[in-house]
């Protein structure tokens, strides 16, 4: 019994994890480029409705992931052209950015079904079993509770590592965000280069979203991300801006969680508010203490502009 | 006298400019200009900050466009859109502030954005940093560096990383290498280096072209030099390899400068005539990490040179005689007062003044107007208002144009940002704020760096007055021109301790050196 328990509080902790993981991945994209995206949270809203939305009209989960990451592409277009085109303010970009995916969606419910908050009960993506492993004593639970969209997300952390970090594009992405004047200097386009990185965030952030609402759950709530676009910024600072030691924070953040909804069954005294909250005032206390002074790409959240 | 049979006035040009205008707004940085570059030469391009030189070249390296004018490299036209252009015609550039990224590697900046690998492989393939490494090792043995291709950028010395920024422009296999202000960062003995890697570059076959306003430099290595003043070409001429008689050479000099700034080269300045009593006075200082103990006196009427390779000590001295660092131990008196608890602004009051070494971080606010940078030091508003809380704009209006007039600051505007300025009048302008408290104790550091000819008189001249109306000056340099020019007395430091000390007028060059070296003690040893 006791092993089953561990093994569902892996499983629960890593749904947790995944819809902190990608919309981390995606801040690690634009910030690396030069571009603080802080619309996470409305681009994963965002998300988490188109995916919805699709999966209802069409009945088919697997299209609405892909209107999920077509909503992401606008949403970092967006963003982009705020930002990186317009060389607008990228705090206030983003603050828009966030108070539209928050406001339009919640507004479009009642619009679409006219119920509010909350949208009615879609098709799932469906969890796969793999053959062999899912017969394995206590772990092969995991093989037959995870869907191919899980083993996607894991595939794409390593993508993301090994593209930012091991390829030629990644350097001329990273040369961006250090500098932007010496990325120029050394024939880089610039403006394009950071473009292509806020979309690629927008679609990062839309996947988590889209996770939640139909790979986790089957239907859109209103502000159902919970700051989880926040969290993942968060996850990054811990990480540094890199790709495992930030999955790791955002490992850690799931675990966090599935072990505070679990604590709420258990100890029925204590308020759950107070368990909910009590990851994140560890995070926090752990990014003011121990994790140390750190210091991002140089150049993220400057406009560039050739002189 | 005519020039050396190695390189035949007949060589083939490798870059020709024809009529290449550009401006910015009302102003005409570049007026038709006419270029020509012969292959294998090093060509000089003379001029005062502003004269158009750095645009010239950046639209020759396609990071500009030009208004109007033609480019041909090797005698083929060229429209040259971007840097990418340029590389592929073979252009290398060393901008004049560095374009190495700190936070990677030497490797990893010189391969960056020149993979020409196809869509699939750059996003996919990895990077073959190893064999990259193999090649700047192997490029830069054959140049005489020993730089450490896996070393982070950041971790370099500055002349390191000018040697890196070198590599760069030639990875590619650049034939025509252009070199905007190489030395102004570089401590004497990293310039030595630099003109002979220069020189051995271009018995390689390399093109040189080498933006400087340093006379000396283009004296020394160039073939034929190009003189700009005011966006346009004024002058040019060979400079021969050896000269029949001196005179001839300071002739040659002399026509360069006029021609550069328009009038005479300025005057020498005298010596100090009177010497009053100590003004600072420095005890046992120490910061207890690698600076000191040192002392040291600064007297009325005297103008105290400290000099060494940059980072032995100079950067701490100043933040602790102002107050920016505290010491471990000893003290700093001015003018029989104990300043060492005093905090920066009671030592502005007891009478210092300070040109920072750093003008955008601590002298200027970049985006504020001229006349809230010439007001912004007077932090109790004593000149201009009846209260701290209420600043008269009229008074500091007016002083801020009797800072412009005296100074002789070219300022359009005075409600423009201080950024409109050029470097040279901004720091006139920090200069004459400073000079504006009346100091008892001035610390200059640097106070010409990347300053052109005109500019740096005038600042010297501005010290000068304050030596001769009995103010002590304390003068950081790293150029012992300026030191041997100017300064009565000179201090040697070298890791964080006072190693030599000479006047002026008994000081030896080679002794300097070899104090700034170290080089006497490791004989003794």
């Amino acid at each position: 019994m006791s092993s089953l328990l561990t093994i569902s509080l892996v499983i629960s902790a890593l749904h947790l994890a995944l819809p902190i993981l990608m919309p981390m991945l995606g801040g690690l994209i634009s910030e690396r480029s030069g571009v603080l995206n802080i619309g996470l949270e409305g681009m994963m809203l965002i998300g988490a409705f188109s995916a919805v939305l699709v999966t209802y009209f069409t009945g088919d989960p697997w299209l609405g992931l892909i209107g999920a990451l077509a909503s992401g592409v606008f949403s970092g277009s967006a963003l982009a052209l705020m930002t990186v085109t317009l060389r607008g303010d990228q705090v206030v970009s983003c603050a828009a950015i966030n108070l539209i995916g928050a406001g339009l969606t919640a507004a479009l419910i009642p619009v679409i079904w006219g119920v509010d908050g909350l949208t009615p009960s879609v098709e799932k993506i469906p969890v796969v079993r793999v053959p062999l492993l899912a017969d394995l004593p206590n772990v092969g639970r995991l093989f037959s509770s995870l869907s191919l969209v899980d083993y996607a997300c894991f595939a794409l952390v390593f993508l993301v590592w090994w593209v930012m970090f091991r390829t030629d594009a990644g350097l001329r992405i990273r040369a961006c965000g250090e500098s932007a004047e010496s990325a120029d200097a050394a024939g880089i386009a610039v403006v394009r280069t950071r473009f292509f990185a806020v979309v690629a965030s927008g679609v990062f952030g839309a996947l988590g979203g889209a996770y939640l609402s139909i790979v986790t759950l089957d239907m859109f709530q209103a502000s159902m991300t919970q700051g989880r676009g926040f969290l993942a910024l968060a996850a990054l600072v811990f990480g540094k801006w890199r790709v495992w030691p930030g999955a790791l924070a955002c490992i850690a953040f799931g675990f966090a969680d599935a072990i505070a909804l679990r604590a709420q069954i258990l100890w029925r005294d204590i308020p759950h508010e107070l368990l909910i909250a009590l990851p994140y005032v560890l995070a926090l206390l752990a990014l003011a203490t121990f994790v140390g002074r750190a210091s991002g790409p140089a150049d993220a959240g400057k406009p560039f502009k050739r002189a | 006298m005519k020039t050396r049979a190695s390189r035949p006035d007949t060589a083939p040009v490798a870059i020709q400019l024809t009529g290449v205008s550009k401006h910015f707004g009302p102003v005409k940085a570049n007026r038709s200009i006419d270029l020509s570059v012969r292959q294998g030469s090093i060509h000089g391009l003379l001029g005062e900050n502003g004269a158009g030189k750095s645009t010239l070249m950046k639209i020759l390296f396609g990071m500009m466009r030009p208004d109007a004018g033609r480019i041909e490299i090797g005698g083929e036209d060229v429209t040259l859109r971007s840097v990418a252009d340029a590389l592929a015609h073979g252009i290398g550039m060393v901008q004049q502030h560095f374009s190495l990224i700190g936070k990677l590697t030497v490797a990893e900046n010189l391969i960056l954005g020149r993979a020409n690998s196809g869509f699939a492989a750059r996003w996919l393939q990895k990077l073959d940093l190893e064999s990259a490494g193999r090649r700047a090792e192997e490029l830069s043995e054959r140049l005489g560096f020993g730089i450490d291709p896996f070393a982070r950028c950041d971790t370099l010395s500055v002349g390191a990383r000018q040697k890196v920024e070198i590599l760069k422009a030639l990875w590619g296999g650049a034939t025509t290498l252009v070199l905007d202000e190489p030395t102004a960062a570089l401590s004497p003995p990293d310039a030595e280096e630099l003109y002979a890697l220069l020189k051995t570059l271009q018995q390689d076959g390399t093109t040189i072209v080498l933006i400087s306003h340093k006379l000396p430099e283009i004296m020394r290595l160039c073939d034929r030099v190009t003189v700009l003043r005011d966006g346009a070409v004024v002058g040019e001429a060979e400079i021969p390899r050896a000269y029949n008689a001196p005179a001839e050479k300071q002739a040659l000099e002399a026509q360069l400068v006029r021609l550069m700034i328009g009038r005479n080269r300025p005057e020498v300045p005298s010596r100090s005539s009177h010497i009053w009593p100590t003004v600072l006075s420095v005890r046992n200082l120490s910061d207890g990490e690698r600076f000191g103990p040192i002392d040291l006196d600064v007297c009325g009427g005297e103008i105290l040179a400290v000099v060494g390779v940059e980072g032995n000590g100079q950067g701490q001295l100043i933040e602790l005689l102002m107050g920016l660092k505290k010491a471990a131990s000893g003290s700093i008196t001015l003018e029989e007062a104990n300043i060492t608890r005093k905090t920066t602004l009671q030592r502005f009051q007891c009478g210092m003044a300070h040109i920072p070494e750093d003008r955008h971080g601590l002298a200027v606010a970049d985006r504020m107007s001229v006349i809230d940078n010439a007001s912004i030091a007077f932090v109790d508003g004593a000149p201009f208002a009846p209260t701290p809380f209420w600043l008269s704009r009229q008074k500091r209006a007016r002083f801020a144009a009797g800072v412009i007039r005296r100074y002789r600051v070219r300022a359009a505007s005075v409600e423009a940002p201080v950024t409109s300025l050029s470097g040279g009048n901004q720091q006139k302008l920090v200069v004459g704020r400073e000079l504006a408290r009346a100091p008892r104790l001035m610390i200059a550091a640097q106070p010409t760096r990347g300053l052109d000819i005109g500019s740096a008189a005038a600042v010297h001249e501005a010290l000068i007055g304050l030596r001769d109306r009995g103010g002590a000056v304390l003068l950081l340099s790293l150029d012992l021109t300026e030191v041997f020019s100017i300064a009565d007395r000179i201090v040697v430091f070298r890791q964080g301790r006072i190693v030599g000390e000479t006047s002026t007028a008994d000081a030896d060059l080679d002794r300097i050196g070899s104090w700034m070296s170290g080089i006497d003690e490791e004989t003794q040893k």
